[in-house]
């Protein structure tokens, strides 16, 4: 041991020493662990707080998107026991193969099983799980829950009498993929495909194709949304970074207003405004542009959505813009311009690139904000105008298919972290500027 | 273009940014080509304002300015075909050396080949070659400044404008870098109109200075003439150290001047600038040209009686600062020769002065 001592202190020229005698990077740790420790403290609120209410939550989300474990264990309400169900119908679904016919075990598994589970009174929520994946089948396991008792041998008649329905192919491939704890189906349900039969993965009928369309607007609109922030935000923002001080507070004030108001005030003031007997519309007809009849369907539809989620992302465009405008000296554009530019040259050369991370930054904000937004789609949107957010609210709050919301959210999320990535390697995340 | 014409000229040029006041009152100069001619002043003067009148940042509110015979009042500053150089030298951020020297030739259209034989030549010159592929923000200051001149340079311009190029450099690369641009003046033969509030970088450099104070010209001379022979007690002020002396004039005699000074002795001066007998007047003497030593007075001089205040060894000088009828701030500057004597404070002292380095100015 003294041995090794000696060598590592001898024959490593990398490894400095103090004056005493001590290792240079264990006394500098040393010496800086008091300040870190107070650091650590100082941020332990924030990073408690953080992990609570975000990972934590995010968490639950993306287990929630692979898991439903209704049809596997029963949870009661009240003592919050877990009984596990349906185990012998999930022992057949093993020992055979995903399309084998149910024979007369299985039904009898099925009716044992229906026993158990109208003692637990878990029938409501095993057939509400096996109905998001089989539309119209809740109803069946109530109904023969009630009569599980009264059922004899050979059950699959006994069964069938009760719900001939008990039959179809799609019920018993829908059961089979609950009993597994871990499923994609959720998945595969938020992108419009689901499992047929045999277990293959396909397309759902065109008529019911709803998820892929609307992640496709969100896309669409987002984008849109975005493109007119930026548009209408540029202007504000360079005469915000270089009018006088005195007007550019009061400038600066306007730009800010609209964060001190409510967000629904905003968005009904908005229908004041758009709707078909609104102050636009009543403008346009008095003013002999448009008749009385040819009022314009201003809301209610994308363009209100597009409309009122521009006006309320504005400033989230604006701020980045700003802060990244504000330290352009005017001198580089005159020096262009004394090198022999245009102004336009000057501004599509010298200026332009020099917000670019101002435009990233606020483009980004906005984008992501614009793809999860709820309240306002909500209110203006009509049918025409929902996005994605709305339809994960749906889930949520109507239909209760948590996971299915918790997958669409997830594809959201990943899309989003898509995204960033994509700006990471384009521009350089180190390039945004937020304020 | 005509070639007998000056190369910049301003003609009876105003300025004014609102509508009530003059920045720059009614500015007359003419620079024939080839000239390296400094704008000095203090912030304020109006030095900086017809710089950018000239670089067609501002337009001038009356009069004419002339490039070359031509009037250019309303001719946009990508037209003017003048090379400048900012304060803080504005290289673009994003761009690398060498396409910051590119874009000056490339909205002037000039195919790939040429431009890099032009940025090339341009590199070589402030000695940046090996940097081409550098951003600014790698550079040091010193080499900023060297690229922000190759850049206003690169598309050959007969007229650089420089604003304030050194101010952000410390003295000693500042020293240097001055004696680089004189050479670079010399050696392309380029007009320059240099804009500082450095009165010893406008002498080093200049052929000739405009000191600016209040929107005018104080006063267009070579360095020496300014140094040696101000016209006012702005300029006298304003260029190097100077004492001054308040009186009245109580005799004129052509270019001589009797001074009665304020505490009752009476001195001979050189009239530059005074009114008749009677009037208020300011004797200027330079602090190298006074004189303590009893055996350098010499037949003809004036001569004072002086207390020693206070004595700073500065070096290359001893500062040894008078209290010279009735004035406390009068400052003598001796070179630190062997043998060089060092007065104490409460000493005595008789001091002196050729006539000719005497000038009575206007009172200020």
């Amino acid at each position: 041991m003294a041995d090794m001592t000696a060598t590592s202190s001898g024959a490593a020229p990398q490894g400095l020493q103090t004056a005493d005698g001590r290792p240079l990077k264990a006394a500098l740790a040393a010496s800086q662990a008091r300040a870190k420790r107070r650091a650590f403290y100082l941020v332990a609120p924030l990073l408690a707080f953080i992990l609570l209410t975000f990972v934590l939550p995010i968490g639950q989300l993306l287990t929630r998107s692979v898991s439903d474990p209704r049809f596997i264990e029963n949870v009661d309400r009240s003592t919050g026991e877990v009984t596990p169900i349906m185990t012998g119908l999930r022992a057949w679904f093993k020992a055979n193969a995903p399309g084998t016919e149910p024979d007369e075990a299985a039904y009898a598994a099925l009716a044992q099983d229906l026993v158990l589970l109208a003692e637990l009174r878990g029938q409501g929520d095993v057939g509400t799980r096996i109905n998001y994946e089989a539309p119209g089948t809740r109803s069946l396991f109530t109904k023969t829950a009630r009569k599980a008792d009264d059922l004899e041998a050979p059950f699959k008649e006994a069964i069938l009498d009760v719900d001939k329905d008990w039959a179809d192919p799609v019920l018993w491939q829908a059961m089979r993929d609950a009993s597994s704890r871990y499923t994609l189906n959720f998945y595969l349900a938020a992108l419009d495909m689901t499992r047929d039969t045999d277990g293959n993965i396909v397309n759902v009928p065109e008529d019911r194709q709803v998820y892929l369309l609307l992640f496709k607007r969100t896309a669409i609109l987002s984008v849109l949304i975005t493109f007119t922030t930026l548009v209408l935000g540029f202007p504000v923002a360079y005469l915000l970074a270089n009018l006088p001080l005195r007007y550019s507070n009061l400038l600066m004030i306007l730009v800010l207003l609209p964060f001190w108001t409510s967000l629904l005030v905003r968005t009904t003031s908005w229908m004041v405004l758009l709707q078909s007997q609104g102050v636009i519309n009543d403008l346009l007809v008095w003013a002999g542009i448009i008749g009385d009849d040819g009022r314009i369907q201003m809301i209610y539809n994308q363009m209100g959505t597009v409309i009122a989620m521009t006006h309320i992302l504005l400033p989230f465009t604006v701020l980045p813009l700003y802060s990244v405008m504000r330290p352009i000296k005017p001198s580089y554009v005159r020096a262009a311009r004394s090198l022999g530019a245009t102004s336009w040259t000057a501004f599509r050369r010298v200026y332009l690139p020099q917000t670019v991370p101002g435009i990233g930054a606020g483009a980004l904000l906005v984008f992501i904000l614009a793809v999860g937004y709820y309240i306002t789609p909500a209110l203006v949107g009509g049918s025409s105008g929902q996005l994605i957010s709305n339809l994960i609210a749906f889930h949520m709050q109507n239909s209760l298919n948590w996971s299915l919301a918790a997958a669409l959210a997830s594809l959201l999320l990943a899309g989003v972290l898509v995204l960033y990535w994509l700006y990471d390697r384009l521009v350089g995340i180190d390039n945004l500027k937020l304020g | 273009m005509d070639v007998t014409a000056p190369m910049v000229e301003f003609d009876r040029v105003q300025k004014s940014y609102d509508g009530e006041t003059l920045v720059v009152k009614d500015l007359n100069l003419a620079m024939p080509k080839g000239e390296f001619l400094t704008m000095l002043g203090p912030s304020g003067s109006g030095k900086t304002t017809c710089l950018m009148m000239l670089a067609g940042f501002e337009t001038a509110t009356n009069g004419e300015i002339r490039l070359a015979g031509r009037e250019i009042n309303h001719i946009p500053p990508h037209k003017r075909g003048i090379g400048m150089v900012f304060q803080n030298y504005a290289l673009f951020p994003h761009m690398t050396v060498a396409e910051n020297l590119s874009f000056p030739l490339e909205v002037r259209g000039l195919d790939r080949g040429t431009r890099e034989t032009k940025i090339k030549r341009a590199l070589d010159m402030v000695q940046m070659g090996k940097f081409a592929s550098r951003r600014p923000a790698q550079l040091s200051g010193g080499q900023q400044q060297r690229i922000a001149l190759a850049r206003a340079l690169v598309f050959e311009p007969d007229l650089v404008l420089m604003d304030e190029p050194l101010g952000a450099l410390d003295k000693q690369l500042r020293e240097h870098m001055q004696f680089e641009i004189k050479h670079l003046h010399e050696s392309l033969g380029i007009t320059v109109v240099y804009v500082t509030h450095d009165q010893s970088e406008a002498l080093t450099m200049s052929d000739r200075v405009a000191v600016f104070n209040d929107g005018k010209i104080q006063q267009l001379a070579p360095p020496e003439d300014l140094y040696e022979r101000p016209d006012n007690s702005f300029v006298a002020q304003f260029i190097g150290e100077n004492n001054k002396l308040s009186g009245k004039i109580e005799g004129l005699d052509g270019e001589q001047a009797l001074v009665r000074l304020h505490s009752g002795e009476l001195i001979g001066a050189t009239a530059v600038n005074t009114g008749g007998i009677g009037s208020e007047t300011l004797v200027s003497i330079r602090p190298e040209r006074v004189e303590f030593r009893f055996d350098r007075i010499q037949e003809g001089w004036h001569t004072l009686d002086a207390e020693v205040l206070e004595f700073i060894y500065m070096g290359d000088l001893f500062r040894t600062r008078l209290r010279v009828a009735g004035h406390d701030d009068f400052v003598m500057k001796c070179r630190n020769i062997q043998g060089q004597e060092r007065l104490a404070p409460g000493q005595r002292v008789k001091i002196g002065w050729h006539p000719a380095d005497a000038r009575a100015l206007d009172p200020v």
